[in-house]
């Protein structure tokens, strides 16, 4: 967009009680302050989630306030949480199944890498294996601060997000692909073990 | 000629007094409104107002959603389970007969506990009486087995 208003001239305006906006602007305002997280908690981070919803942190405050039970109508999913390999495949598919424009944040130590649990057989070693992450959350478990920090973080991403031109938003490029593959139970793994388009981890080189 | 009307409507009778000015008449009528007319109004009310943000939503969709759709996307929701069957899968009623029976014994229980506890200081005469009590509801569970209440649905319907 070239007509972009210039940002003196706009609070210029602002001071003499005139509002300008644009469109993408508004629609981003509408779609980051109403943004419903999809309600699924897999681990100990799902209490902090849940403490996050209630009265003393309230989430409500920033327009988050409304889990829904469906993927179908929510628009974030808050991984809180450790993510087995049996539980991996659900994930994916109930990602899948939400409707773009979708977010995700990847709560805690667990969510993000396997955290202490990495070692173990059966934990995955971070969602953004399979789905794409867009807010990741470090702690074991993240206090609702930093829930609530996260969640603002998103809504920056949402206000930036262009809705015209080269550098419009993914969910918008009708050549990206709509569902990402759902990892099948393997002999001894998932399969695949991740999805190369999102996870390129880099090669640590030992001499 | 307002009086008359009015007069007309309140006897009853549909017997309107002849108009020579056909627009007096249409005004009249207009203004005298119908006692049922408030139920048009509700009515028209009660189907515009859920259908327009269904048509709102609808109208969003068709200009505004980014055309992703996929297989995956629009399969049935079961909790992000894969979905095994039809969605449309009828449960036995008999379901129900097992809840009431669970509920007699359920409730049983609770009138055991007492009787448990104060068991060793109790007269014949109270131990007599929940003995009777023990008995009919086991003879009514007895009865309930033989009329295959506790079968689970199936046999019963393809004996049928």
């Amino acid at each position: 967009m070239s007509d972009q208003i210039d940002g003196g001239l706009r609070s210029e305006l602002q001071r003499q009680g005139i509002w300008v906006t644009s469109m993408e602007e508004l629609y981003n305002w509408g779609r980051k302050n109403s943004i419903w997280p999809l309600q699924f908690g897999l681990a100990c981070c799902a209490i902090e989630m849940i403490a996050t919803a209630a009265s003393r942190y309230d989430i409500a405050r920033f327009g988050g306030e409304v889990f829904r039970p469906s993927p179908r109508q929510a628009d974030l999913m808050i991984v809180a949480g450790t993510v087995t390999k049996k539980m991996a495949p659900q994930i994916v598919r109930l990602y899948n199944q939400m409707p773009d424009p979708k977010y995700v944040i990847s709560m805690g130590a667990c969510a993000i890498s396997g955290g202490p649990f990495k070692q173990g057989y059966n934990v995955l070693k971070g969602i953004d294996r399979y789905i794409p992450v867009d807010v990741y959350i470090p702690g074991c478990p993240p206090r609702p601060e930093a829930l609530l920090h996260a969640f603002m973080e998103l809504q920056r991403k949402i206000d930036s997000q262009k809705l015209t031109g080269n550098a419009k938003a993914e969910h918008l490029d009708p050549m990206q692909p709509s569902e990402f593959p759902v990892p099948a139970f393997g002999a001894h793994d998932l399969e695949p073990a991740a999805n190369p388009r999102l996870f390129q981890p880099p090669k640590i080189e030992r001499s | 000629m307002p009086n008359s009307l009015i007069k007309a409507e309140c006897t009853g009778r549909s017997k309107l007094p002849r108009l020579t000015n056909l627009v007096d008449d249409v005004i009249l009528i207009a203004m005298t409104p119908n006692p049922y007319f408030f139920i048009v109004i509700f009515c028209g009310v009660a189907v515009v107002f859920p259908l327009m943000p269904l048509a709102l939503a609808w109208l969003w969709r068709r200009f505004f959603q980014p055309p992703r759709p996929g297989a995956g996307k629009n399969a049935t929701y079961e909790c992000g389970v894969e979905s095994v069957g039809e969605a449309h899968v009828q449960f036995q009623s008999q379901y129900y007969l097992y809840c009431v029976i669970f509920l007699i014994f359920d409730v049983e229980a609770i009138f055991l506990v007492p009787f448990a506890v104060a068991f060793t200081g109790l007269p014949v005469g109270a131990f007599i009486s929940i003995l009777v009590f023990l008995l009919l509801l086991i003879e009514g569970l007895v009865w309930a087995w033989s009329k295959g209440c506790l079968d689970w649905g199936s046999k019963r319907l393809s004996a049928r």
